[in-house]
Order: C-alpha cells, then sequence, then structure tokens
C-alpha cells in the first residue's frame, strides 16, 4: 500500500493548498534515517475539510507541521494559494503565516499557564500589531463569544481553572484571531471524553462556516472524523493508501488497511461488539520499512508482487482512488 | 446474579477530599456489588468519581485528603477501616490496578524487568531467577515479541500499545482476583484499543478473574462487560445487566452518553447531539436530581426533590423521576 502516484490531484482554481512528493527525514543517528512522511501529495479545495488519518506513528502529525514549514520538508513542494513555501525566505514565509494556523492535541499544555485567557487569545494580535488596544480587546471578546466562552467570566481566569474542553476552546479562539483561511487541527478531540468530543466537533464546523475555514483534521479515528470532513486521506508507515469522500470510504473501504481501521471501531451494541479485530501487531518501524507495499507484513491479502512492487494511488470509482495491487471488492 | 457472596461489595460508600472550597464529595453513597468472575463497566464523564470510587475501593487514595465513609468488604473481610498495611495483603494477589496512562505510571529509569517482577519478589517471595522466569512468561501472555529483550527495556523504547500491555502484565503478575482497569484505552490508538480489549477479555476467561472496566466511552464496554454502572456527580444512576442497559437504558443521562458516541453509520456532515452544560460543583451538593441542570426532560420535581435509586427489573435500578421508558 502505501503508495506514491498522483493521479488523485485535482486541476481546479479553487485549490487553497497543493502538496506534492513531501518527504520528511529525521536524522537518528549513525547514517540512519526515521522517514516519517515519504513522498505524499495531496490537495484542498477551499472550503473542504480534509481528514488525515492514520496510527500512531504513521506520520500524520509530521505532514500537518511540514506544511507550515515546521521545520521545512526535506524534499517536495508544498504550495499554498500559488506560492511555493519550501523556497520562501523567514520573512516571507512569516508574512504567510497568520493565514495557516493549528490546534494542538492537548489543549491543557499548549496553554500557557501563566497568562490569563484574555493574553492568551490577544497573543496573536498583538505580535501582528492588529489595531489598537480597545479594538483588540473587542476582537477577543468577539472571538470568546463565538467559541462559546462568556469574556465577562473567563477573560482574567487561567488555563489551568478550565476543563480540558474549555481549553480546546481556547486554543480554537486563539488559532481564529488572525483570521487564517487554512487551520490544520491535530487530534483536537483525542484528549477529550466522548461527551465533550462531539461539542468540540460542533464548534469547528459552526467555526469553518463563520469564518470561511478550510480544514486540515489529523485524527486516528475514523469514527470522529466521519462527521466533519468532506475527504478522507487514510496514511500508513509515511505513505498514502486511499483518499475518497467519507460515505464512500465507510460503505466501501477498498484497502485492506482501512478495512482494518473501520472495523476497529468500538461499536456501542452488546450484540455485534464482540466482533474480532483483523489487525494484529504494530507498524514496522520507519527507520527501516518493508519493501514494495508498506503495509504488506500486516495485510491479509498481500502477494509476492506486494513485497516487490510499491502500488500506486489509481481511481476505483469517482474520486475514490487507493494504492493497493490488490483492493478488496 | 448468582447467590454466592460477591466478591467485592461497596455499601453506603463515599468519599470526599478536603479542599481550600470545603468538602469536595467525588464519590456519594454508592452501592455496588462485584460478583466472581463478573466484569463490570462503570462509565461516566471526567470528574463524575469513576476513577475516585475505583481507587477507594482497593484504598488506593491518600488517607490525609480523603475521606472514606461507608463499608467495603472484599471476600468477607471488611477493608473500611483496615491499616495501609492489612490493606497490602491484598493488592496484587486479590486486587489489582491497570492505571490509565502507560506513560506516566511506568518508572521511566528502571527497566520493565525489575518493574514486571517486583510484586513476584515482594508478594510471592520468588527467587531472583524463578520470577524472571515468570515475567518473561508474563510478557509473552500479553503477546509481546521478544519478551526477554523487552525485560532488558526501558518504558520510553516502547510505543504506547507495549506499555499498556507492559501495565496488564504486571497487574497480572500475582495472579489477582479481581483486575481494576482504569480506562485501559484511553491513551491508545483504535486499532491497538481494540487488540488490547480483546486481550483483557481473553485473560479473565483464562484466569477467571473478576474486572472492573472504567471508562467514559459506553462503545469500548459494550462487548466486554456482563454489567454496566452509569456515573454522575459520583452517584451511581444507573446500573443494569449490559444487554438490558443498551435495549431499555431509562436514565436521560444513559441516553445522552449513548447518543454523543460518534459512530460510523451516522450520515457525515451532521451536527453530532451533544450534553450541553456540565457537571455540577461537587463541593456544592444539589438538592434535587444532579443531572437536573443538563437534562432535556426535566421538571419542577427533578430540582426540588432527588430522585431515589429504584429497580425496574431484577438487577436493573436507575436514579430518575421520569425515565425514558416510563410514562413522560
Amino acid at each position: 500500500m502505501a503508495g506514491s502516484g498522483k493521479a488523485h490531484l485535482r486541476n481546479s482554481e479553487e485549490i487553497i493548498l497543493r502538496v506534492e512528493d513531501l518527504t520528511m527525514e529525521f536524522p537518528a543517528g549513525g547514517k540512519k534515517f526515521v522517514r516519517a512522511v515519504s513522498g505524499i501529495s495531496f490537495d484542498i479545495e477551499r472550503g473542504e475539510t480534509l481528514a488525515i488519518v492514520g496510527e500512531s506513528g504513521c506520520g500524520k502529525s509530521t505532514l500537518g507541521k511540514a506544511i507550515l514549514q515546521l521545520p521545512k520538508p526535506t524534499s517536495g513542494s508544498v504550495n499554498f494559494q500559488g506560492q511555493e513555501l519550501t523556497t520562501l525566505n523567514k520573512d516571507a514565509l512569516r508574512d504567510i503565516r497568520p493565514a495557516m494556523q493549528m490546534i494542538f492535541q492537548d489543549p491543557v499544555s499548549s496553554l500557557d499557564p501563566r497568562l490569563s485567557v484574555a493574553k492568551i487569545v490577544d497573543e496573536p494580535l498583538k505580535i501582528w500589531d492588529r489595531g489598537d488596544e480597545m479594538w483588540r480587546s473587542n476582537k477577543v471578546d468577539e472571538l470568546l463569544n463565538a467559541v462559546g466562552l462568556d469574556p465577562a467570566l473567563v477573560r482574567d481566569r487561567r488555563s489551568y481553572e478550565f476543563s480540558g474542553g474549555q481549553c480546546q476552546r481556547i486554543s480554537i479562539a486563539r488559532s481564529l484571531a488572525l483570521e487564517p483561511l487554512l487551520l490544520i487541527c491535530d487530534e483536537p478531540v483525542s484528549a477529550l471524553d466522548v461527551s465533550v468530543q462531539a461539542q468540540i466537533l460542533n464548534l469547528l464546523q459552526d467555526m469553518k462556516e463563520r469564518y470561511g475555514l478550510t480544514l486540515i483534521f489529523i485524527s486516528h479515528d475514523l469514527a470522529v472524523v466521519k462527521a466533519v470532513s468532506t475527504r478522507i486521506m487514510v496514511m500508513y508507515l509515511g505513505k498514502v493508501c486511499e483518499i475518497s469522500a467519507p460515505d464512500e470510504l465507510y460503505s466501501r473501504p477498498r484497502h485492506h488497511y482501512t478495512h482494518a481501521l473501520v472495523s476497529s471501531v468500538p461499536i456501542p451494541d452488546p450484540n455485534v461488539a464482540a466482533r474480532r479485530t483483523t489487525l494484529e501487531g504494530e507498524p514496522p518501524s520507519p527507520m527501516d520499512p518493508p519493501s514494495g507495499c508498506r503495509f504488506r507484513t500486516r495485510c491479509p491479502g498481500a502477494t509476492d508482487l506486494c513485497a516487490q512492487e510499491e502500488p500506486q494511488l489509481h481511481e476505483v470509482s469517482a474520486g475514490h482512488y487507493v494504492a493497493c495491487h490488490w483492493p478488496r471488492p | 446474579m448468582s447467590n454466592l457472596p460477591p466478591m467485592l461489595s461497596l455499601r453506603d460508600f463515599s468519599v470526599s477530599f478536603d479542599t481550600a472550597r470545603g468538602p469536595l464529595y467525588a464519590v456519594r453513597n454508592v452501592d455496588i456489588d462485584v460478583a466472581d468472575g463478573e466484569s463490570l463497566g462503570i462509565v461516566g464523564e471526567s470528574g463524575s468519581g469513576k476513577t475516585v470510587l475505583s481507587r477507594g475501593a482497593m484504598g488506593l487514595l491518600p488517607k490525609r485528603v480523603a475521606h472514606r465513609s461507608g463499608t467495603v468488604v472484599y471476600d468477607d473481610h471488611d477493608l473500611s477501616q483496615a491499616p495501609r498495611k492489612e490493606l497490602r495483603e491484598y493488592w496484587g494477589t486479590g486486587m489489582a490496578m491497570i492505571f490509565q496512562d502507560p506513560m506516566t505510571a511506568l518508572n521511566p529509569v528502571r527497566k520493565i524487568g525489575s518493574q514486571l517482577t517486583e510484586g513476584l519478589r515482594i508478594r510471592l517471595q520468588m527467587s531472583k531467577t524463578d520470577a524472571a522466569a515468570r515475567g518473561i512468561e508474563l510478557l509473552n501472555r500479553v503477546r509481546i515479541p521478544d519478551p526477554a529483550a523487552v525485560m532488558e527495556k526501558y518504558p520510553f523504547q516502547l510505543s504506547g500499545g507495549m506499555r499498556q500491555r507492559v501495565m496488564i502484565a504486571i497487574a497480572l503478575a500475582c495472579r489477582p482476583r479481581l483486575l481494576f482497569a482504569d480506562e485501559p484505552t484511553t491513551a491508545l490508538d483504535v486499532t491497538v484499543q481494540a487488540q488490547v480489549m480483546q486481550l483483557l477479555s481473553e485473560l479473565r476467561h483464562e484466569m477467571g478473574m473478576s474486572m472492573v472496566i472504567v471508562t467514559h466511552d459506553l462503545g469500548v464496554v459494550a462487548g466486554h462487560t456482563d454489567r454496566i454502572a452509569v456515573m454522575y456527580a459520583g452517584e451511581v444512576v444507573e446500573i443494569a445487566p449490559t444487554k438490558q442497559l443498551f435495549a431499555n437504558m431509562q436514565m436521560p443521562y444513559t441516553e445522552a452518553l449513548m447518543k454523543s458516541i460518534p459512530r460510523l453509520d451516522t450520515p457525515s456532515g451532521q451536527r453530532l447531539p451533544v450534553i450541553s452544560g456540565r457537571l455540577p460543583d461537587p463541593t456544592q451538593p444539589e438538592t434535587g436530581c444532579s443531572f437536573a441542570s443538563r437534562c432535556p426532560y426535566v421538571t419542577d420535581k427533578c430540582r426540588a426533590e432527588a430522585p431515589p435509586l429504584v429497580e425496574v427489573s431484577p438487577g436493573h435500578s436507575y436514579r430518575c423521576w421520569f425515565p425514558i421508558g416510563g410514562s413522560r
């Protein structure tokens, strides 16, 4: 699986971000390298929500950060609104950063415990010298209101006085302060209770509509991304397995890995929940990935061909691409 | 349930903590039994008191700040007032716990082998070589590849799923009769979560253990428990055999928890149902039903008077004036 190829890239005026052959390597001592992301290509249209799904260590967070040039990718291209980010110098990159913001996984540790909520949300505005103090203060109130917090009650409190869900709301308010076009959400709800997850997912949807955002939503849980995404990209060990619209992907996963992911989502029904999972073991080390298809070591349908040749992404039905020599029916 | 006396029995069990704002009531008047060989799920949101309940039952809470009342009877021994020294006799061999976060629960500067065999050496007085052999056997049992090498590793060298397996091996080392698993899969990927839950179920059957699984996700315990207790604001608000609970839930909170689980079969792009509001302040006990402020079906009676726990069918009880199944 886990193939390369660009058959799925679209040619449209509306493309806001296009990533091609993106590779991110980290030195791992000696002459070894961890290839966290190897040769990934994808694009996003304005107003879309692209979900990037995969297990821990598949490179999904690294990919999210590499788009923001944090740090600069080893090779490949990231084109944001017609501008190539990988070749920009420091100042030019800084000028473009407000348009791309990120929300992090752990809402508590991503907020400065010494700053009041008002200061946290105000910080990006202050750094970019937007408006005068009065304007900024109003803007902070507007943002807090938008994410469902009462400014009068929360402005002067510190992040440790809030629950995880509320901290995530504060983070969202902060990320929206500079009116970004693209918001990258890295596992925004995985640290939260199920009951709070739904609130944050709904809030992200509302913010997307209200501020006209384009979202990249990184998660390991297919059930969570189902509600929010317009397109889903499944990753395994630094490569793309499958790209499709959500309903099609869930009802008919073509890649064996996607199928395993879908079937490991717990079903809240004691009569069907005793189902056995198909996926055994853990992903191999990204320092020494398997030859050919990277999923073959855990794949129930692997053959000799899978060890020899890396599958390329190809279209199996309209808008549904899969990188597998033997896709499921 | 069987006629045998339960393995663990909590009666009128409460835990409160001293805080700067006065006493915080984390667990309030809970009655729960765990039968021999049974698997019980305790489900609730963060702050519902489920972790405090399980730690309190084992006697793991710091005595200086945590006040327990009511009785805890384990295997016919009343442990409610037992001093720590006596409690230790039950830890490991009688009751054991898998802690929530496998990264912080393991000691980062000690090898897996030494942490795994500690209980065997101290509680079962095994020799070093015997304990090491047993340790390798345990790692094998929780399906860790190359267990001899893992014995010599440190926690940071293992993945999250591996660390959670090590935690399970440690908890099982002295063959406990009752295992508490506190959010055993919350820190893990969905795929690994499915593996770990399956492993726990298999080990329980193999070893004939009783198990208490504490979680915030009803979906996780649906296929792995015999009974489920739903907790809210320190109280058990509904308790029933698992199938009965899913088929015929009575308490609006259980329904709300159930609806908030993201499911694969809901169409995409739809708004998810949420439980609005938040848990009541545990330092300010409510006069009425603790769920009244968030309940979609709330009436004046709910705000004025706390509903008692009533039994609707054998083993199925709930706290609600206007249950979902009843006339509203």
